[in-house]
């Protein structure tokens, strides 16, 4: 049935903005997305979303609505009470470029360090022999659409800019997860997980589980798995002596991180001397991707996000 | 001097979907300083929607299959008017590519034995396609991401690519802006690869994202390229219909291949009344045989379902017209009585997501509602079969955004062995091409200021005309009059439309800044989405007979003198013309696989 919708949308940039109300007419069986797009082709021209498939299959739609992160594309207007005004503000955890964008840079810097899969030098050419069975746990690992809801909701960075150089993330934690339980490979991450990649910091609160859009078990099937691990290899005083006197030798070699080969390959726009860039974000010289977040928590408009957020944390505590 | 950023590569490739990435491996590994430009985040491109597999004849579930088989359902599906050359190149080396990914880390499902699985897919004798449930191409393009990070290729990513700069004759790199800031960015380079995908943006029902709007195909073409074969665009027989939110969301073909079946209100397998002649000895005519078919590859045919996706897109589209669909203007594809619910979720899980999420439909108890939804356009950039190199020196192009390989219509998991055969190709011989070149030009400063004052242009204009306005008007017009079933008299006003839509495209008005801003980025796409539509709805006009992804109601038949031509699409001083090129011929060794008897 077709009504109008009202929504608050978060408009600004990383100087600040505010929320901007809104009303659009919406039909039935429409998601957050289309309202958003007729509001762009209708009323606001230049509010900047980024989306790609509108399927739930790339994870570009990535924000917070009514406080909980969600894609954008899998939300139904459906789930709300006929007449709720729906708020929609940008993923808090990442910086602000531009409304409803976000700098996820964090995240793909992360990706650089980790070690990757390392198959045996003796087999190739088609000669993979793996038992479904055996790939089932990675797979599910495999379904992750890097929509980086996780990475967003995790508290150890969420409001901690200071944890971020330390802490590659729940998305990271599933790839280490992944590649560890792969039958083939011949790298072990453990301890670059545990030591470098902040693993033992997360204190399992599952909140990457409850948004992951892909319904992937992070806590349950690759967090605590990994720290398990970590323990086995790390503390196991039978293990441990084992591999002193050389009556265990692991099948798999201990890794560091990938990173530190240089320049980040992954670039970011110049500041010119031309000054063409009148309109642009700016951002600082020499700042790394893991610039300072930008949070819309200027004044009142970020406590606004941030009451949504808890209210939505609190909710699922109280019902789970 | 540029006041803008710049820098210098040896190959750059416009697009990070499958081919891209394929490509840009391939050139670093080939020794050349290699960026990928991509106007999307890494790991988000099209290639993600891919669902059912990558075809390719590795013969792990049927041993009799090989690349001639492979290649004869590849020419037959196409209704012969590929590339002979691309498709045998592609039936030949798509084993080796998918192999190569397992390398890199991609986890296939399996088979008892432990090799890669394969499934039954559309025109394909053999089940065929390595496959990840039904998320393949969310697999290749997170492989091929994580690969290219590891080897450290340059990635700028949700960089747009306004315009190809040359010098002379030759390409000298790429001109473009960053979303994030609007700030331009000149990337020289003497070797260009075209890797953008297609042009279903054009059509108002389509399965493709927002970034289908043939920018490939229109910078290839203002700077001098031919396309071939762009009157063929693929309509997947089953997109979703309900609710009009989704409207032309892919359902994929595994359904089909999984034993899933259409039927209409009457609840009739109505496929086995539109099996042509050119199908006939090689399909099931029973339902009986049909369903033994899938135990038995060898002894019966195979189920119309799986006929190809031009042929059941039509028949779908016939029984809808024929007042047989669904309550929601469908038919219906039933897996719930075929499979149980474990096979469902286990084989087919984002499927079963997609509605359960969007559409309040439990798959493993009820049928799916599907109709025609616009998928992939044949039709690309004229590509050299070997080298991927297009007619302007330094040019090159790959995947959907290149012509030639699928003819006039592409069969399902064709496309993902097309990117990573083809991507790994032209990539090799870009880097080759740029280190052979004994000198290198840089484009004209005033080129550059050119692609400058073009891209500004939308905020200077007063027109005030709205780019989303345009843009959902000309997808009602081709979607309407260049879609699944034309005419001549639909066609001519299409394209008196699209020159209306031309002025008012010129007119458009654009609010904001630089930063970010959709409608900016929008006013400057609709221009490349008007230049593809007008090529393909030129040469469908001029293709007088249905062939392919290529049906006219006014020539209905298939008419041999056309299965002997190739159109080619030009652009001259700003104007498209049609010109008609003979398709190469296969040597004997080749046609001889066409005589056999199946």
């Amino acid at each position: 049935m077709a009504h109008d919708l009202h929504l608050r949308v978060w408009r600004g940039d990383g100087d600040g903005g505010d929320f901007v109300d809104y009303t659009v007419p919406v039909e039935e069986g429409e998601v957050v997305l289309d309202a958003l797009h007729r509001l762009q082709a209708t009323q606001a021209g230049d509010l900047a979303i980024r989306w790609n498939c509108k399927a739930g299959k790339c994870g570009s739609c990535s924000a917070e609505i009514n406080g909980k992160p969600r894609l954008m594309c899998m939300t139904r207007l459906s789930i709300f009470e006929p007449g709720e005004t729906i708020t929609v503000n940008p993923m808090r955890t990442f910086p602000v470029i531009r409304d409803l964008v976000t700098d996820v840079s964090f995240n793909f810097e992360k990706a650089r360090e980790v070690p990757s899969f390392a198959p045996p030098s003796d087999n190739v050419g088609g000669k993979f022999r793996m038992a479904q069975v055996d790939v089932d746990r990675s797979q599910e690992f495999r379904k992750c659409i890097e929509c980086f809801l996780c990475q967003n909701t995790c508290h150890v960075i969420r409001d901690h800019e200071e944890n971020k150089p330390a802490f590659a993330g729940p998305r990271f934690f599933i790839r280490y997860a992944e590649l560890d339980m792969h039958p083939l490979d011949t790298h072990d991450r453990k301890l670059m997980a545990q030591e470098q990649e902040g693993l033992g910091l997360c204190n399992i609160t599952k909140c990457c589980t409850e948004v992951c859009p892909e319904n992937i078990r992070i806590t349950d099937n690759a967090i605590i798995p990994m720290k398990e691990r970590v323990v086995d290899s790390k503390y196991d005083p039978v293990l441990f002596l084992g591999s002193k006197i050389g009556m265990r030798k692991s099948d798999r070699s201990p890794v560091g991180p990938a990173a530190g080969r240089g320049v980040s390959p992954i670039k970011h726009p110049e500041k010119t001397a031309g000054g063409e860039v009148a309109a642009a974000v700016a951002s600082e010289p020499g700042e790394s991707a893991l610039r300072k977040a930008a949070l819309p928590a200027a004044g009142a408009t970020g406590a606004a996000a941030g009451v949504g957020f808890l209210a939505w944390a609190l909710r699922r505590r109280r019902t789970s | 001097m540029a006041d803008h950023e710049t820098h210098d590569y040896d190959v750059i490739v416009i697009g990070a979907g499958g081919s891209g990435l394929r490509a840009a491996i391939a050139a670093h590994e080939a020794g050349a300083r290699t960026a990928v430009v991509t106007k999307s985040l890494l790991g988000k491109a099209h290639t993600v929607m891919a669902e059912g597999g990558i075809a390719a004849s590795m013969g792990n579930v049927w041993p009799e299959d090989n690349w001639r088989v492979h290649f004869r359902d590849t020419m037959r599906g196409g209704k012969m008017l590929n590339n002979w050359r691309m498709a045998q190149l592609h039936a030949q080396e798509a084993p080796d590519r998918v192999w190569e990914l397992e390398e890199w880390g991609a986890l296939f499902d399996r088979t008892k034995d432990g090799k890669i699985s394969q499934r039954d897919f559309g025109g394909h004798r053999y089940a065929r396609l390595a496959h990840v449930g039904d998320r393949t191409g969310l697999e290749m393009i997170r492989t091929l991401q994580q690969h290219a990070v590891d080897l450290g290729i340059d990635v700028y990513m949700e960089c747009t690519v306004t315009r190809l700069l040359k010098n002379g004759d030759a390409i000298a790199g790429t001109f473009g802006y960053w979303r994030e800031t609007g700030s331009f960015i000149q990337l020289n380079a003497p070797a260009v690869i075209i890797a953008t995908g297609g042009i279903g943006k054009s059509f108002k029902v389509t399965s493709n994202s927002w970034e289908y709007t043939g920018d490939g195909h229109a910078l290839a073409l203002s700077a001098g390229a031919n396309l071939i074969n762009m009157e063929f665009v693929q309509f997947h027989p089953t997109g979703m219909v309900w609710p009009l939110s989704v409207r032309g969301l892919l359902i994929t073909e595994s359904v089909r291949g999984e034993g899933g079946v259409l039927r209409n209100s009457e609840g009739k397998r109505f496929m086995f009344d539109y099996i042509s002649d050119y199908f006939k000895a090689e399909t099931a005519d029973t339902e009986e045989e049909a369903d033994r078919w899938y135990d038995d590859h060898i002894n019966n045919r195979r189920p119309p379902e799986l006929l190809p996706r031009d042929e059941v897109a039509r028949a779908i589209n016939s029984e809808i017209k024929a007042g047989r669909g669904s309550p929601h203007g469908g038919v219906y594809l039933d897996i719930a009585t075929r499979r149980s619910a474990a096979d469902i979720h286990k084989r087919l899980p984002s499927m079963y997501h997609q509605f359960k999420e969007l559409a309040d439909v439990d798959i493993t108890t009820d049928p799916m509602e599907v109709a025609p939804t616009c998928h992939y356009v044949m039709g690309g950039i004229e590509v050299d079969p070997e080298t991927q190199a297009a007619t302007v020196s330094g040019l090159f192009a790959v995947g959907e955004a290149s012509g030639g390989m699928h003819g006039s219509n592409r069969l399902g998991g064709n496309s993902l062995s097309d990117l990573l055969v083809f991507g790994k190709r032209a990539g090799e011989f870009a880097a080759d091409y740029a280190a052979k070149l004994p000198s290198r030009q840089v484009a004209t400063d005033a080129d550059v200021n050119a692609a400058v004052t073009a891209a500004l242009k939308p905020f200077e204009t007063k027109g005030g005309e709205n780019a989303y306005a345009v843009q959902s008007e000309l997808q009602d017009v081709m979607f309407d009059l260049v879609g699944i079933i034309r005419n001549a008299e639909e066609m001519q006003r299409a394209l008196e439309q699209i020159e209306k839509f031309k002025t008012r495209a010129a007119a458009v008005t654009v609010e904001g800044g630089r930063a970010y801003n959709p409608g900016w980025h929008v006013a400057l796409d609709i221009n490349n989405m008007l230049t593809v539509s007008e090529a393909c709805a030129r040469a469908a006009l001029e293709r007088k007979e249905s062939r392919g992804g290529h049906t006219r109601d006014d020539y209905p038949a298939t008419d041999p003198h056309w299965g002997t031509i190739n159109l080619i699409v030009t652009q001259k001083g700003g104007k498209i013309a049609i010109e008609h090129k003979p398709l190469p011929q296969m040597p004997e060794d080749l046609a001889e696989l066409f005589e056999e008897s199946h």
